[in-house]
């Protein structure tokens, strides 16, 4: 072999004993792992093209199939990993960028775990969710007007624009083109169903999609892909996107492999041409240029929608959040550095931005010491893993989370992180029909129901357990959480104790 | 150990209250009996009470009691008050030396009007000013602590069982239209007499029985809003709220109980009034972070009357009963009993309920 041969991350072990050679490994393999010998009636494997998947692992009808990590290693050594070598193999061959996918997957700290919840004893009781009203319904919107009666005395009971959900959740933005039409159609339709929303990304709303308007976000982003004055009113919200947690700092590049068909109207722009967005809004270098934008779409909505400006979580978090809060938007979306992506440069979503908890901890914190939190709301997002999260969350100071790799693995993804190939053996992150296809939005659907389901009865009885019976009251509730492991520093950002305190 | 304020102590509690509709003074003594029979509801930690009506010879002064730790915070602290206010009396408070009750501050009381030039130079009303006074007084002066700061009302608070406190502060040589009492059972030693009830800024005084378990959500919202919650009680937090809701924002007590013991949203959307079912959608949607939950019952004093809350779950007893012109209200109806023996239609309010007594205009 050369110096260019790196050996393969994983190993496909066939359990000969199990295979019956029915070759559906064979079929379902995008990457083309597997094949047939006929000669000798047995499947073989190229592992150099596996990327662990597990999608013939899971279709395998005689469980056959395994994939394990290669133990063949390089010589140990703390400083030089295997993986910073291989990076090296590669650019040294390519002389290239390294792309990867979905969040950062570096033993970074994960606060959320690190944090621990309370519950009642004694002094107060602790609520039966079975048993009594829960209540998970939050508002998204600026909550800051004047109370104004008219000659009557009575309350003159006009709202700013706001969205109602549900649960404090949503699917975000994750745009037709990076996932697939039946993907988006899953999304759609149970965000419809939940009485949540999800987030059409900077991909345009497919026509089929208007129907789910009302729980739908729609995006603008620096590219301006299918922006139009439809779109804008077919959404429930706008979304302007400065910032991608996974990517702070940088735009994005959707190859026009995978412009195709609808892909491309939906984007109006040509079939095969790359959507490239730019770093930066090229009509907003600074704060008074975001209000513009904000002030512009909110003219294009008629002031009746919620505008939304998502962010990345970066060093500056606190400060960039105040000059959003004072630019007419009305929910600041914050992503932190775990965030997934469709395709990113590895040391950029390995290196860049800041984790989501000490973001919304800093961001909360601040905007009510100028005495203007409740001139936005705050959503977050950048790996929200489960109910405990969005309770954590919540109770740190956010109005809702966005959540999407949860989503995409209700949808069957299994992590394996090379979305950038197209080749998605589950139909997510893919344009390719025959791949798409096996991604049923029935299924689909009722997978993300059931997820979200699941989690709204674990955060009522998470809330039933601290004697609260309204997300509301948890909203900003820090004395409910507190520090284990963490250093002084930390909790001081974090704004809770240390547990025993 | 760490003083209250430093730490949050939650407690449990006892409350009573009564008023004349009519605006007929009654003495203080009959509040601090009632206590007796929910003596158990108590662990001799903190007891208190406000009477309102009871200063009519200084009606248009804000009345602040105060406690001191010595002599020199005094000193420094009416430094402090005669720069802002006209001071036209101050005293200590009467009190009455009884094995029961130890360790007292100084404990005195300044009639003060605040001057207009002060109020003119901070581009402020009367009341916002008083508020801000007290304000800072609380959270930069340390060992001086003002405790009562409405006009023709006054709180009486002191670590040990209500019934001793009332005869410490000899409340029987007191009368007014209203009183409220309450008796703490902390879960902790706070061993300081401002963490005991009622609290209260301006007019407002509460008395309350529970553990809310939104503080902290309550805390720092109404924090943004130049409010200092130094004590860490629900009782402190809950004052300050009825206080932005009502004289801040101009709510009405219905609508501010709507705010805090916001009925659930199944009940709202159950609401065969339009017109209530929009006014109910706005307050919860646009005060989320005002919501209070958790187990309370609390007795809000005001200007001329009481009102009763309990959480929307009722998770705290409280019972109202009436009287001629009377209207009793306690944790449990032995403490009513205990003022009017004869006490009719005793009722147990339900959760999110609010009962409003207002002294007839002009009859206060």
């Amino acid at each position: 072999m050369s110096i260019r041969y790196i050996y393969p991350e994983f190993e496909v072990v066939r359990n000969e004993n199990r295979c019956i050679a029915c070759r559906v490994c064979e079929r379902q393999c995008a990457n083309e792992v597997h094949s047939y010998n006929e000669e000798k009636n047995v499947m073989i494997s190229d592992e150099t093209k596996c990327v662990n998947c597990q999608r013939c692992v899971s279709l395998c009808p005689t469980r056959a199939l395994k994939i394990v990590k290669s133990d063949c290693t390089l010589r140990e050594n703390a400083n030089w990993q295997n993986d910073t070598i291989k990076e090296i193999y590669k650019q040294a061959g390519s002389g290239g960028v390294l792309l990867s996918s979905m969040g950062n997957p570096k033993p970074l700290p994960v606060y959320w775990d690190k944090i621990l919840i309370n519950a009642s004893q004694v002094t107060n009781p602790p609520i039966d969710p079975l048993r009594e009203p829960m209540e998970t319904r939050v508002f998204l919107g600026k909550k800051n007007g004047e109370i104004e009666r008219d000659e009557d005395g009575n309350l003159k009971c006009s709202l700013p624009p706001q969205l109602e959900l549900s649960m404090p959740v949503m699917f975000s933005a994750m745009s037709y083109g990076s996932i697939s039409y039946n993907a988006h159609a899953s999304l759609a339709r149970a965000a419809t169903e939940l009485g949540i929303l999800y987030n059409t990304g900077e991909g345009g709303l497919h026509e089929d999609f208007y129907v789910y308007g009302p729980n739908t976000i729609v995006q603008v982003a620096s590219g301006r892909f299918g922006v139009h004055e439809d779109y804008l009113k077919a959404g429930a919200a706008v979304e302007i996107k400065m910032g991608q947690g996974a990517k702070p700092g940088i735009g994005g590049h959707l190859p026009g492999a995978k412009i195709v068909g609808d892909v491309s109207k939906t984007r109006m722009i040509p079939e095969g041409s790359d959507a490239i967005s730019p770093a930066p809004h090229h009509d907003i270098y600074s704060i008074e240029d975001l209000r513009q934008l904000v002030f512009s779409l909110k003219e294009a909505t008629e002031y009746k929608k919620p505008v939304i400006v998502k962010v990345a979580a970066v060093h500056n978090i606190a400060a960039i959040a105040s000059g959003i809060a004072r630019s007419g938007a009305d929910i600041i979306a914050i992503d932190g550095f775990r965030g997934g992506t469709g395709a990113a440069p590895t040391r950029i979503r390995d290196n860049v931005g800041i984790p989501i908890e000490l973001a919304l901890a800093s961001v909360d914190q601040r905007l009510r010491d100028e005495g203007i939190r409740n001139n936005v709301s705050l959503v977050v997002g950048g790996s929200i893993r489960s109910a405990s999260d969005v309770i954590k969350a919540i109770a740190l100071g956010a109005d809702a989370c966005y959540v999407a790799t949860a989503a995409l693995l209700a949808l069957g993804c299994h992590l394996c992180r090379t979305c950038q190939s197209g080749k998605c053996n589950w139909g997510i992150a893919t344009q390719r029909p025959d791949l798409v296809k096996r991604l049923n939005p029935d299924i689909g659907s009722e997978r993300l129901v059931n997820l979200m389901t699941a989690w709204r009865h674990e955060i009522k009885e998470l809330m039933g357990g601290m004697g609260i019976n309204s997300i509301e009251a948890l909203k900003g509730n820090r004395l409910m959480l507190r520090g284990v492991g963490l250093n002084e520093k930390e909790l001081e950002i974090l704004g809770i104790s240390h547990a025993g305190e | 150990m760490k003083r209250e304020g430093e730490v949050r102590i939650p407690s449990g509690c006892a409350i009573a209250a009564v008023i004349s509709k009519d605006g007929n003074r009654m003495s203080g003594q009959k509040i601090y009996e009632c206590m007796k029979p929910m003596h158990d509801r108590s662990n001799g930690l903190g007891g208190g009470f406000a009477g309102y009506g009871i200063y009519p010879e200084y009606k248009d002064f804000y009345a602040f009691h105060m406690f001191f730790d010595d002599r020199d915070t005094r000193k420094n602290c009416e430094v402090f008050l005669k720069e802002r206010f006209e001071i036209v009396k101050s005293e200590i408070i009467p009190t009455r030396k009884i094995p029961q009750i130890t360790n007292e501050p100084d404990i005195w009381r300044y009639f003060v009007t605040p001057l207009k030039s002060m109020m003119e130079k901070m581009q402020t009303d009367e009341k916002e000013f008083v508020a801000r006074s007290v304000m800072k007084i609380n959270t930069e002066m340390k060992g001086a602590y003002v405790f009562s700061s409405g006009k023709n009302m006054g709180a009486f608070k002191a670590v040990g069982f209500p019934e001793d406190v009332g005869v410490f502060y000899r409340l029987e040589e007191y009368e007014g239209y209203s009183w409220t009492a309450h008796g703490r059972y902390p879960t902790n030693t706070p061993g300081w007499w401002g963490g005991a009830h009622p609290f209260t800024l301006l007019d407002y005084s509460i008395v309350h029985n529970g553990e809310i378990s939104s503080y902290d959500a309550n805390r720092r919202f109404i924090e943004m809003f130049g409010y200092k919650c130094n004590l860490q009680t629900d009782t402190e937090v809950i004052t300050y709220i009825m206080d932005y809701l009502i004289r801040v924002k101009g709510l009405t007590l219905k609508e501010s109980a709507g705010v805090i013991a916001a009925p659930f949203w199944s009940t709202i959307e159950g609401k065969s009034d339009p017109a209530e079912r929009e006014r109910l959608t706005y307050l919860r949607t646009m005060f989320p972070s005002l919501l209070v939950t958790g187990p309370f019952s609390i007795v809000l004093g005001f200007d001329g009357g009481l009102m009763a809350l309990n959480d929307r779950l009722k998770l705290r007893s409280m019972v109202v009963g009436e009287k001629d012109d009377k209207v009793y209200i306690a944790s449990e109806e032995a403490a009513i009993r205990s003022m009017e023996p004869d006490a009719e239609n005793i009722w147990a309010p339900t959760g999110g309920e609010p009962v409003i007594i207002k002294v007839k205009d002009g009859a206060y």
